[in-house]
């Protein structure tokens, strides 16, 4: 294998960590939906917790090698449309990652105050943060722009 | 040759190519949510039982998708017809041992699984049974970044 192999090797990792991590984060996105108590919501925050490291891990990392294997690839370019439409893509989806993480604090913040004051029954506030529309609408925002990126990377349209 | 073959890939052959990812992909997230949630579980039903069933409700139709996709594809890259002169790539056999061989050891970790979270319902324990199946869910995530590793770079 060469060293531009492994960069592509590495990228393409990085890229399943990222769509992996979003697969994750969905399944525990579903479970929190349900999760009415302190207890519930902080268990599964901390599985959230290891799903937003590793989306953070493939973020940066599939940026990072597909820049370095563009500069190093004669067959495309920075500047070639695809490219563009997949960086553009991908920072919409961080965005959206980024203000979706601080949605999803909330429920957090809220769990541990209920917690630190005593009260660990189900409790209507922290269900509706759990059920946060702006969250879920965020996620989605960025799953879908995760997928474009996908449908870009493999038809390379106009290259 | 064949690395040659496979690096020239049609445009008929990226929509499987996409399910096949997809596939993959999802599997991959159900096996880091269930190896996570049950790790992370310290005897909390729920992320037991969110450890198993991401695992037969996502993992699953994720598997399935990956093989009949891998399979379909495949198909398409006239892999079938390679003369017998040529032996498959090694990347390629690492991905069938990875997809099948894989797949027996997902069935057993749902098994496993499975009587674990029957136990756990009955209050019979079942922990230890689920332990089982993170530990699969550990091998098979590794075994996943073998295969992508190996399908990307293409080693021979």
């Amino acid at each position: 294998m060469s060293f531009e192999d492994w960069i592509f090797a590495l990228h393409l990792l990085t890229a399943a960590t990222l769509v992996g991590s979003l697969v994750m984060s969905w399944i525990v996105i579903v479970s929190l939906r349900s999760a009415d108590t302190p207890d519930a919501t902080l268990n599964l925050n901390r599985v959230g917790i290891v799903g937003t490291a590793a989306i953070v891990v493939g973020l940066f990392g599939v940026i990072a090698f597909g820049i370095w294997l563009a500069i190093l690839r004669d067959a495309f370019q920075l500047w070639d449309g695809w490219v563009i439409a997949a960086m553009v893509l991908w920072a919409l989806a961080t965005v959206a990652l980024f203000r979706s993480f601080a949605e999803y604090a909330k429920p957090v913040a809220k769990a541990r105050e209920l917690v630190a004051s005593g009260q660990t029954a189900p409790n209507s506030e922290l269900t509706a943060l759990n059920r946060t529309s702006t969250g879920l609408l965020l996620r989605a925002l960025a799953s879908t722009a995760v997928v474009l990126i996908v449908v870009d990377m493999i038809w390379k349209p106009g290259a | 040759m064949p690395e040659v073959f496979a690096a020239i890939r049609p445009d008929d052959q990226s929509f499987a190519l996409l399910l096949h990812l997809v596939g993959a992909t999802v599997t991959f997230g159900a096996l880091l949510t269930s190896a996570t949630s049950i790790a992370l579980a310290r005897g909390d039903t729920r992320l037991l039982r969110l450890g198993y069933f991401s695992l037969l409700l996502v993992g699953l139709p994720g598997l399935i998708l990956l093989r009949v996709a891998g399979g379909w594809l495949y198909s398409l890259q006239n892999w079938d017809d390679l003369p017998e002169e040529f032996d498959e790539p090694t990347w390629l056999g690492i991905g069938f041992i990875v997809a099948d061989g894989g797949g027996l050891l997902f069935l057993l970790a749902l098994a496993l699984g499975g009587v674990g979270v029957y136990r756990l319902r009955n209050g019979k324990g079942g922990a230890g049974l689920l332990r089982a199946t993170m530990v699969i869910a550990l091998i098979l995530i590794v075994a996943y970044v073998v295969a992508v590793w190996a399908m990307t770079g293409k080693p021979n």
